[in-house]
């Protein structure tokens, strides 16, 4: 068996849910691959050569692939599939938006979001928003598997040595063009690495409120997120929302601030280490998933717990 | 332009989902059922366009048993112009629905196709893309905003770290997230009115694809339960336990 990551990167690092995908890939077998396909992104792909566990990186460099485009990555990944048992993705935008058109290509089902590795043909995955786990047995001979990256350890980003071999591009073509991106900037961890998370909700009034959140997440080192409530209500941007269609979380901390914990939105924090509750309502569903609630007014507990945090 | 638009018929988003004593599935027999939210904003999405002018004809395609027929006729009460139901009573998995699709799709030779980014009862995500692949047609997910000019569809997708924009050529395949639109009720005229617009049957296992499942489900069971913890008096008390006790600042 055999096992081929598809790395995920921006050109010059590699993104962390990559390498709790090449965990996910060492419980299925020893001899695990990366493909790094991009633009100039050679420094990935020395990156990905020293995450510990990797056999070989696949390095194909050409700009069709700059962007990650689906239409142009999964002709490539198909092209190369031969002799792998699996091909594996984070289960990030990237990963859900390329690793379906690769099943398709395959005619093989995919696995979608899987949190743990029972044997190389069975996988646990989460249904109805986490309200229940189904553990799926594929028959097929190739499983196309995107990772949650929450439920699996990052692998180590040294003590590995990898070979790197190049791979030419595959058929490419122009029916899907990237025009531009808007990013979020942020001097703050990334929302599904960060160690610490405090969230936002309905319950914070206005985008502008988000300034008390942002106090806090300062002296925590922690990333700020939303509930979709916030996001609808153009508090802050999409790129926020946690839950079952927005990202998934599990950081050690999480702070739940002015949300009423609608079941979308434990789907995407729930598995945090410890979860803190701030809310006026003492009825907040969220109280019921809280280690630690707080019954307050947000505005007064927010400044009070900046000031409190050293 | 033709616009098709698949929905799906899944457990109504409010219901507390229970998981069978015999760890078979989740219960569904007595639970509300309704279209999945993400359909309901591709239904609103093509039904504007035809409110535009852009769009000549939207067409509503559902896959599933009898009870579907119902999701199908509330996409026609929100504008749809015509129904197709694809009768099957076995659940299908995405890699079939998207054969499934296809095959409607060679037929009806839409120029747009948009579905939603996931049903909220697999969880999923995999029916759009699977689709534009076996159609070799572009595909703009997770789309927040779209676009039409010409013979070009220029989506804003939610993405990790933001928003992207990509051009696409048409037809293509537009996957809808949740800022796409907001979708309207239907009113109790149009829901009579789409009583009486067509529903064309067809079944499955006549389409001449392979939609036999892939996965078989081994097993469902209940996730691990998260037990409530303590109410805490004030600030402080909330800063000592989390240094003192679950020691994470």
């Amino acid at each position: 068996m055999s096992v081929l990551v598809i790395a995920e990167h921006d050109n010059s690092s590699l993104k962390l849910a990559t390498l709790s995908a090449v965990t996910a890939a060492l419980r299925i077998s020893e001899t695990v691959d990366v493909l790094v396909a991009g633009s100039d992104c050679g420094s990935v792909a020395e990156a990905a050569s020293k995450v510990a566990g990797v056999k070989r990186v696949m390095h194909c460099d050409d700009p069709a692939y700059a962007h990650m485009l689906a239409e142009n990555m999964a002709p490539l990944i198909v092209s190369m599939s031969e002799g792998f048992t699996h091909i594996l993705a984070p289960a990030t935008t990237a990963g859900k938006n390329i690793m379906p058109r690769v099943a398709a290509d395959l005619d093989v089902a995919q696995i979608s979001d899987i949190v743990d590795v029972v044997d190389a043909d069975t996988f646990v995955r989460p249904i109805y928003a986490g309200n229940a786990m189904a553990t799926v047995k594929s028959g097929d001979a190739v499983k196309v598997i995107t990772v949650r990256g929450t439920a699996f350890d990052a692998a180590d980003q040294t003590g590995g040595s990898g070979s790197i071999e190049t791979v030419s591009a595959a058929e490419t073509g122009d029916s899907s063009t990237f025009i531009g991106q808007e990013l979020s900037k942020s001097e703050r961890p990334e929302l599904t690495a960060a160690k610490v998370v405090i969230s936002g909700g309905r319950g914070m009034g206005s985008g502008e409120n988000f300034k008390l959140i942002d106090a806090v997440a300062d002296k925590l080192g922690a990333a700020v997120g939303a509930s979709r409530a916030a996001v609808d209500a153009g508090y802050v941007p999409s790129d926020y929302q946690v839950g079952q269609t927005g990202k998934i979380v599990a950081p050690d901390l999480y702070v739940a601030v002015g949300i009423s914990g609608a079941i979308q939105h434990l789907a995407g924090m729930k598995d945090s280490k410890v979860i803190v509750a701030i809310n006026k309502d003492p009825e907040a569903p969220i109280f019921q998933v809280a280690d630690f609630g707080l019954v307050a007014d947000l505005f007064e507990a927010l400044p009070e717990l900046e000031a409190k945090l050293t | 332009m033709k616009v098709l638009v698949a929905v799906k018929r899944v457990i109504d988003y409010n219901v507390n989902v229970r998981v069978k004593a015999d760890g078979s599935g989740v219960e569904t027999s007595n639970v509300k059922m309704s279209m999945n939210p993400f359909d309901e904003i591709a239904v609103e999405e093509a039904v504007r366009l035809k409110e535009a002018g852009v769009a000549d004809e939207v067409v509503a395609v559902t896959v599933g048993s009898a009870a579907s027929q119902e999701t199908l006729r509330t996409a026609l009460a929100m504008g749809a112009d015509r129904g197709i139901h694809v009768v099957s009573d076995e659940e299908l998995q995405p890699l079939a629905v998207a054969k499934v699709l296809k095959s409607i799709c060679l037929e009806e030779t839409p120029d747009l196709v948009i579905v939603g980014k996931q049903a909220i009862d697999d969880d999923s995500s995999q029916t759009g893309q699977m689709l534009a692949a076996m159609m070799k047609w572009p595909q703009g997910t997770f789309a927040s905003k779209v676009e039409l000019n010409e013979s070009k569809a220029v989506v804003i997708r939610e993405v990790d770290g933001g928003l992207e924009t990509v051009g696409l050529s048409m037809p293509c395949v537009v996957t809808t997230d949740l800022r796409l639109n907001e979708p309207r009720y239907a009113s109790l005229p149009n829901i009579m009115k789409a009583k009486k617009k067509p529903i064309d049957e067809k079944q499955a296992s006549e389409l001449g694809v392979d939609i036999a499942p892939r996965l078989t489900v081994v097993n469902v069971s209940e996730p691990p339960k998260r037990e409530a913890g303590i109410v805490v008096e004030d600030v402080s008390q909330l800063v000592d336990k989390l240094k003192n006790v679950a020691k994470v600042i």
